[in-house]
């Protein structure tokens, strides 16, 4: 290629949308009560309605639907009052019905938008539409060399996946860079996934994207022809599929050539595009209301029920976080790659300052978790029990070494740490009375320390402290400790 | 006329139906005939009247979220012309998926 | 020996409950009938012997182990061939589905096999149901009882032959456009169309979606309303399945008065085209129930002349998406895969050779109403014509409780006759047709026998939805007083 990606932005402006098809995480199919799990023996899931058997009747399963509105509130969409499904129409051997049940001029939810977070900018991104539809089988092409249809010899299906519920998501055109492309699937996907409808995993096919790309001269405000993009199947392919499209586009379009509006289909390996099937003519779908579904009229009670029952999105929650908390988005990243943001929030509540909480999950019980190959949250400590020892260290129980102990105590017997360190007599000494013997007995055991200490160099009696702490196996106040010292040596704390 | 030839060779194109050369000229002069008939819904003044697509008047009709048995997929396939692997036979395909 | 081919189904029902007959006996004698006269008629596409015998027999032993019978327990029934049935060839009339077995029993099917009904075999049908003569059939036309070188009506020409021909005292059809009422009409049967909705249509094979309805069939009112009440009802497996009590018809169909019942005769079902044998047995029949204490009014439904249109833009619309899953890759004929053609050859040599004229006709037909640039002149439009008619049936029933009218216009025609004329053909549904559109009930009732070829004629009966008792009240009504009249009508019938 001649052109480089920065060539390209100069003189063009990528305009983007992208449409996304989310397979909910429901039990059953969209139309049938088929299983939706993963790996069955083919054609295990299969019943007459997702067969598309003659005489085979749909009816639409009350989670696609409840999920779909929150997916849809959740992105600031209007929920339809009244919509219907549509059928659409074309011939294709894994559609057992030959005709798709979707939503066409009727979608459950419209005009929304999702925030998209940036290097510190907000990016808006508006959606068009949010559409429910079911899923298609899948076919096995045998006999080509790459397992894919062209030189295939014939297919075998399998509709176990056919009828399973997607939820289509549409954005406007209002894309304008590769980085904000990927970011936005990846901020609609821990949207899907706080809300618990999908578990949007790319690489296994539950959320998947189209991309579609067109160009336009630098500073104009005109479409260009869109080429779509198919077969984009991680976050980082999103942003190399976007690349490669505006560098294409952009040679064509310098050598004075038009951009044909045509499917094209991304190669991972290569990180190139290829046409796809030729539309001379565009397909038609043939579009009319489904007869065999009734409409769906959600009543403005359901839809605010749904709506209070939204839990919080993860753009507010990182908002709220770092306003209130004081945790900042690196934290925040960190604690989230780390799995434990959950639970350092949930330790907030149960009264811990955030930066301990953070600390401590970030710290030393990830290190445990990570030794066990557990989740942080399957360790065994509770947020309540980690925001307890916080509160122990903080009102001088427990030395942050001892803290260790009693975490270790509750991870291997199970008990709540107030009953640990009563089984450990873990208990932090800060009682002037008692450590008055151990700090007068490491004054006699290191004189010329002690010398040094009156002459003024208070910094030496770190070395005494040192000596109390492991005379006391670690369960002494230090800083009442230094405090003896200093006084029992005659030397004012600095 | 209302309809070609042409058109309905088009169409049969899009409902996968191999008409021969002969089929194609009658059904071109019957659906001709048809079409004429089926027009006159044009003659009435419909503009503030909205398409019934469904008679009965329900709405929200769901089912709940519940797994039922399937087919044995024995049963599934029994009615296959081909079938591999557990899997329905079919010939090769041309086109990419939609 | 009472021939129990003759039988009521529900003098039948009481005959197997007391005891008088066995199950098996019935259904041994219906069987023997079907062996004597069904190879000049040809009603049934497939007899189950097997499943029959077994059936009857499993009512016997209930009945000796003292468990409580149905009304219908040991009731022989012909099933229209486009319902499945675990096991048994369905075929739809069509070469494309034969030899099929499907995996699954429709609702209907299942209903009657609960209710203790022993299914004689499948019926034969227009292909998927679509025509008016049963002649678009794969399998060979059926024969009208009274004539066998005339048609029996259509659709459901197999089911209403069986009745005429005593193969069966009961039958089950479906009504898209009339394909249960007509064929009653032209046979001298009694056929209902419930309430859209009012019966279950899962495993009922799609014609068109928003206008299939499946119904009972019987020689007389009482034996249709029974076999009506073991039928509908709501179905959670069909989305479109009306969640209310099943109307009360067999109390209807008992009750024997319509003293005030308002009767709306409907201008527009008069006319050219209309038989004059026809119009007579109707003019005839307004009269009488009038005689009985009926208010007869004229009442004017100006649309229903446009309802043949928008039928027959409706129906191939959807039909052609309904029948687009015959495609060759999952079950039925396949054609042409020699290993070097595409899917797409095979699918499109399938549908070739496995669909008749009729059928491909409406597919191209529906193909084009609904596609982008003609829909809304077309499909879209056809559609708000619908709503305009159901308007004209709102509007009448302000007035009436029921309407009537001839079921079609005209006696059964000859085989061969209007095979080749598509648009005559159609002219056999102007009647029936604005029922399917509105989503109303409506049901065919012998009226007579037309003075120029003797051959019955059919009054229809239409209330509206959710409303059937009301025309089982007053179709019953009528028969009582036609029958009281003239004697029963199939004893006009020639003997087979």
């Amino acid at each position: 290629m001649t052109v480089t990606l920065d060539d390209a932005l100069a003189r063009w402006s990528p305009v983007i949308g992208m449409e996304t098809h989310v397979e909910l995480g429901t039990r059953s199919k969209m139309f049938c009560g088929c299983p939706t799990t993963f790996g069955a023996p083919p054609n295990a899931n299969t019943c007459p309605v997702c067969l598309g058997l003659p005489g085979a009747l749909p009816v639409a399963n009350e989670a696609a639907i409840r999920y779909t509105i929150l997916i849809g509130l959740a992105l600031h969409c209007s929920i339809a009052p009244w919509c219907r499904f549509a059928r659409k129409n074309y011939f294709y051997p894994d559609m057992p019905k030959n005709f798709q049940i979707s939503q066409y001029d009727e979608p459950l939810c419209v005009d929304g938008w999702l925030d998209v977070e940036m290097d510190g900018q907000t990016h808006r991104v508006e959606i068009e539409r949010v559409h429910l539809e079911e899923d298609t089988g899948k076919s096995l092409h045998v006999g080509g060399a790459t397992g894919r249809i062209h030189g295939a010899d014939h297919s075998l299906v399998d509709y176990n996946r056919a009828g399973i519920p997607l939820v289509e998501i549409v954005t406007r055109p209002d894309i304008y860079s590769a980085e904000v492309a990927k970011a936005y699937v990846a901020a609609l996907r821990d949207v899907v996934r706080a809300i618990g409808a999908s578990d949007v995993k790319m690489e296994e096919g539950s959320l998947r994207c189209d991309v579609n790309v067109s160009l336009r001269p630098a500073g104009a405000d005109t479409l260009g022809t869109r080429a779509e993009v198919k077969n984009v199947n991680s976050l980082r392919s999103v942003e190399r599929a976007v690349r490669h499209e505006i560098v294409r586009q952009a040679e064509r379009l310098d050598a004075g050539q038009r951009i044909v509006q045509e499917t094209r289909h991304f190669h991972e390996d290569t990180g190139t595009t290829t046409p796809g099937r030729s539309k001379e003519e565009a397909q038609d779908y043939r579009y009319f209301p489904e007869p065999d579904l009734v409409p769906i009229a959600p009543d403005a009670a359901w839809i605010e029920e749904l709506r209070s029952s939204l839990p919080e999105m993860p753009v507010e929650r990182r908002r709220r976080l770092t306003a209130e908390l004081g945790l900042s988005e690196v934290d925040q990243a960190a604690m989230s790659n780390a799995g434990v943001l959950d639970l350092v929030l949930a330790t907030v509540d149960a009264g811990a300052p955030a930066a301990d909480a953070r600390n401590w999950w970030l710290g030393d019980l990830l290190a445990r978790a990570n030794a066990a190959d557990v989740d942080p949250g399957e360790l065994g400590v509770t947020p309540a029990q980690v925001a307890r020892v916080c509160a122990m260290v903080t009102d001088g129980t427990l030395t942050a070494t001892m803290a260790k102990e009693v975490f270790a105590g509750v991870v291997e017997t199970g008990d709540d740490p107030d009953a640990v360190v009563a089984a450990k007599g873990l208990r932090q000494v800060s009682d002037v009375d008692a450590l008055g013997a151990a700090v007068d007995e490491a004054i006699a055991e290191q004189p010329a320390v002690a010398q040094k200490v009156r002459d003024g160099k208070t910094a030496a009696a770190g070395a005494l402290v040192g000596a109390v702490m492991r005379a006391t196996r670690g369960q002494a106040n230090a800083a009442v400790v230094r405090t003896l010292v200093l006084e029992r040596l005659g030397v004012p704390e600095a | 006329m209302a309809i070609t030839r042409d058109e309905v060779a088009h169409l049969a194109r899009l409902a996968r139906l191999a008409l021969r050369d002969d089929e194609l000229d009658h059904f071109a002069t019957q659906l001709d005939v048809i079409l004429g008939a089926v027009a006159r819904v044009a003659e009435v003044a419909a503009d503030d009247i909205r398409p019934t697509s469904h008679s009965v008047p329900l709405t929200n009709v769901f089912r709940p979220d519940e797994v039922r048995p399937s087919l044995d997929p024995v049963a599934s396939l029994a009615g296959a012309p081909a079938a591999e692997d557990g899997r329905f036979r079919v010939p090769r395909i041309l086109e990419e998926e939609a | 020996m009472t021939d129990l081919t003759r039988l009521t189904a529900a003098e039948t029902a009481r005959v197997v409950r007391d005891g008088e007959a066995s199950a098996v006996d019935v259904a041994q004698a219906h069987l023997d009938r079907i062996a004597a006269v069904d190879e000049r008629v040809h009603a049934f596409l497939h007899v189950d012997i097997e499943g029959a015998l077994g059936a009857a027999r499993a009512v016997d032993e209930r009945r000796a182990a003292g468990d409580d019978l149905g009304p219908l327990a040991g009731v022989p029934l012909a099933l229209k061939d486009v319902f499945t049935m675990a096991g048994v060839p369905t075929t739809c009339g069509s070469k494309i589905l034969e030899g099929w077995r499907p995996p699954y029993d429709a609702t209907v099917t299942r209903r009657l096999k609960d209710a203790g009904l022993v299914i004689l075999g499948k019926t034969n049908m227009d292909e998927f149901a679509m025509g008016s003569s049963t002649e678009n059939s794969a399998y060979g036309p059926t024969r009208n009882p009274w004539d066998l070188d005339r048609i029996p009506g259509g659709s459901g020409g197999g089911s209403s032959a069986s009745l005429a021909a005593f193969m069966a005292p009961l039958a089950i059809g479906t009504d898209t456009g009339g394909s249960i009422r007509q064929p009653a009409a032209v046979t001298g049967t009694v056929g209902a169309k419930p309430t859209y909705g009012g019966v279950s249509r899962y495993g009922l094979v799609a014609l068109a979606s928003s206008l299939d309805q499946a119904g009972p069939c019987a020689r007389n009112v009482l034996d249709a309303a029974l076999l009506h009440e073991v039928i509908a009802g709501h179905d959670p497996f069909d989305s479109t399945s009306i969640d209310r009590p099943v109307p009360e018809v067999v109390a209807a169909a008992r009750r024997g008065d319509v003293q005030g019942m308002r009767v709306g005769v409907v201008r527009e079902f008069a006319g050219e085209g209309y038989q004059a044998g026809v119009q007579q047995r109707f003019t005839e029949a307004v009269e009488l129930i009038s005689s009985l204490g009926a208010d007869v009014v004229e009442v004017s439904c100006p649309h229903f002349d446009y309802a043949l249109a928008a039928y027959y833009l409706i129906l191939p619309s959807e039909c052609s998406s309904n029948l687009a899953r015959f495609d060759a890759m999952r079950y039925g004929l396949r054609v042409g895969d020699d290993g070097t053609r595409s899917a797409e050859e095979v699918m499109s040599l399938t549908r070739e050779a496995g669909f008749g004229d009729e059928v491909k006709r409406r597919i191209i037909l529906g193909t084009y109403a609904l596609s982008s640039g003609y829909y809304d002149a077309y499909y879209g439009q056809a559609q708000k014509v619908r709503t305009l008619i159901t308007d004209d049936f709102t509007k009448a029933f302000e007035t009436c409780d029921v309407l009537v009218s001839p079921t079609t216009p005209t006696t059964a025609f000859r085989i061969g006759e209007r095979v080749d004329d598509p648009l005559a053909m159609y002219l056999a549904d102007l009647c029936t047709i604005p029922s399917n559109l509105s989503g109303g009930a409506a049901m065919s009732v012998p009226c007579g026998l037309a003075p120029e070829d003797g051959l019955p004629v059919g009054l229809q009966v239409m209330a509206p939805a959710l409303a059937d008792d009301r025309m089982y009240r007053l179709a019953a009504a009528f028969e009582a007083a036609h029958t009281e009249a003239h004697g029963p009508i199939l004893d006009g019938a020639p003997a087979l």
